[in-house]
């Protein structure tokens, strides 16, 4: 009879008489539990970035794109044959109009911003006087632009917190002229900070924008439909609307937790494949383990004989060895979860990368089902040994 | 009176193909409870393999070896182990010390086996490592002790279950003349606290000092 405890301590102290070897044989495993940790987290990260981005959108929100016309079209279609326009806002406002909070045409492009000699690459979003309400925006200085500047193309812009700190720093920068496109525009107001690309934002008018970049069509329409109504109900009370003056193709109507949906689905197919890869190198960590248990058995089988001589049965022998190899895959498991945390740490500046906890389980089990799998010939070889045979081993 | 140990009409034959090597014909011998007994005999007499049938490491082709009494033929590998485990301590030629391990670490490991709680371990192996003069090496590490002490290492493992026979293989055939001589006190000093012993060698001067002599010759005992 051997007690488990000791079975594990006496694991140990053999493992520890080989310090080196036994971290070069753990390495397999950290490098494999590292990576899939690692990039999963990131994955994970992307999913919370997205998430965020489209929370901060609010619920309620439907958005009307081109069509992309099918999976077994040119994709280039959705931007060639894009025919939306600030036409098809006025069919939605009149037609659907008692049941929207606001809408917006959206015309989004990455311009530059250009402040005395400051300069700030942000992305320029083309409105109306309501998409403040569309895009949940709150003022930190002065204001959004009114319905008036619609009508009449103004050149004023109403700029995000990022931007705002980056080109005139602690200051009010209202009132303050900016250069866009060598156009002069008057700040009119701050938005207060969202997080994410929000922050890296600046909205004028749509008509503004229209006449700025000389265009005809509208990258997308945004709507937010007021609390109390079924956004599928809407959704296809805008399409019938949008009907009248296009075909089904020319433009489709999701809601943006649809988009959030298929976005998970990407993600989740991402996060398992790269998991399955980065297990082939834990697959290749445990070859390590065997060869190296192998080699164990070899040297040691003076000791096996000894022990079964002096009482050791081939279970006794079996188990010892097995738990060694078990020690080695679930350590390297162990701190190869622990780098894969502080990378995450590492990285967490740029995205929200988490570990989700069935990675924790998934690696901490994998790396003793590694230890079980790839420990149990080497075990048995050892069981199986003669002890005469093994006691005369030179 | 029982015999501690007896063989009785243990043969062991190895078949290899075409050959057939009887390393053991028809050997009987007993051994009785105090005695020292030196089994003697040349290289290839047999005298390995009737230690190791003796010692339940191996089993005769034929016959059967009793123990204290109980016929060990058709017991389990399980059996077995703890049989060698409480009744029989071995000693080997070549020490079989765990490496870079403690005296008192090596002296442990019977114990380990056995149905002793382990906080009797220490106290018990303390005792064996006292009865042959190591109190002071207690936490040297195996490599550290010289040839005379890694035997009486190994005496003290053998004793370390109070088992009813110890079995010594050539214990001085890898120390120099007067170390293997303090190791023989040793085992005399074991035989008069009443301990049985059973000494292989293949020196005759040195099987003189057992009070009887098993001589195998061709797998038989001729005295």
């Amino acid at each position: 009879m051997i007690y488990i405890p000791e079975t594990i301590k006496s694991a140990f102290r053999s493992l520890l008489l080989n310090k080196v070897r036994t971290a070069l044989t753990m390495l397999g495993v950290i490098i494999g539990v590292f990576s899939v940790v690692s990039l999963v987290s990131v994955v994970q990260g992307f999913q919370n970035y997205i998430t965020d981005q489209f929370n901060a959108l609010g619920s309620n929100l439907i958005l009307v794109t081109p069509s992309f016309g099918g999976a077994n079209q040119d994709p280039s279609r959705a931007f060639m044959g894009n025919k939306l326009s600030t036409k098809n806002v006025d069919t939605i406002q009149l037609f659907v109009g008692d049941k929207i909070e606001a809408i917006t045409p959206s015309i989004r492009v990455v311009k530059q911003v250009k402040y005395k000699t400051k300069t700030y690459t942000a992305t320029l979003v083309g409105g109306n006087y309501a998409s403040y309400k569309v895009y949940d925006l709150e003022t930190a200085y002065g204001d959004y632009y009114k319905k008036a500047d619609d009508t009449k193309s103004a050149k004023v812009v109403f700029i995000s917190w990022g931007v705002k700190k980056d080109l005139f720093g602690d200051k009010n920068p209202v009132g303050e002229k900016v250069k866009i496109e060598n156009i002069t525009f008057d700040v009119v107001g701050v938005a207060k900070p969202k997080g994410g690309t929000f922050d890296e934002r600046v909205f004028i008018p749509a008509t503004t924008a229209i006449e700025l970049l000389d265009l005809e069509t509208v990258s997308s329409i945004a709507v937010k439909v007021k609390e109390e109504y079924d956004l599928d109900e809407v959704m296809h009370e805008i399409k019938v609307a949008l009907l009248r003056d296009m075909k089904a193709d020319d433009f489709s109507v999701t809601t943006q937790k649809d988009i959030l949906a298929s976005i998970d689905q990407i993600l989740s197919v991402l996060s398992v494949a790269l998991a399955a890869v980065a297990g082939i190198s834990l697959l290749v960590g445990g070859i390590g383990i065997m060869n190296i248990m192998l080699v164990s058995v070899t040297e040691r089988t003076q000791e096996i004989g000894l022990r079964k001589a002096l009482g050791a049965t081939s279970k006794n022998i079996g188990m010892q060895f097995l738990t060694e190899s078990i020690i080695i895959s679930l350590t390297g498991g162990i701190l190869g979860l622990l780098f894969g945390y502080l990378g995450t740490i590492a990285i967490s500046s740029f995205l929200r990368a988490t570990i989700p906890w069935w990675a924790v389980i998934i690696a901490l089990g994998f790396s003793v089902i590694v230890g079980v799998v790839f420990g149990t010939y080497p075990a048995l070889s050892a069981s199986k040994k003669d002890p005469i045979e093994a006691l005369r081993f030179e | 009176m029982i015999p501690v140990l007896k063989a009785q009409n243990v043969w062991k034959i190895y078949d290899m193909g075409a050959d057939r090597i009887e390393a053991l014909r028809d050997v009987n011998i007993e051994i009785f409870k105090g005695e020292f007994v030196a089994i003697v005999g040349k290289s290839g007499s047999g005298k390995s393999t009737l230690m190791h049938i003796l010692g339940l490491l191996d089993t005769p082709t034929q016959g059967k070896v009793i123990l204290n009494g109980v016929d060990t033929k058709g017991m389990t590998e399980k059996q077995l182990a703890q049989v060698r485990n409480n009744e029989i301590g071995f000693v080997f030629q070549s020490f079989n010390l765990l490496q870079r391990t403690t005296v008192l670490d090596n002296v442990i490991l019977p114990l380990k086996y056995s149905r002793v709680p382990s906080s009797e371990w220490e106290r018990k192996a303390r005792e064996v490592i006292e009865l042959v003069g190591l109190t002071d090496r207690i936490r040297n590490k195996s490599n550290e002790l010289s040839g005379g002490q890694k035997q009486r290492v190994a005496i003290a493992r053998a004793m370390v279950n109070d088992p009813s026979i110890i079995l010594a293989d050539e214990p001085t055939g890898n120390l120099d003349s007067k170390t293997g001589d303090e190791i023989i006190k040793n085992f005399l000093k074991l035989n008069d606290r009443g301990k049985t012993i059973v000494l292989v060698t293949h020196d005759d001067e040195l099987a003189e000092i057992a009070q009887r002599k098993i001589v195998l010759r061709d797998g038989t005992v001729v005295k």
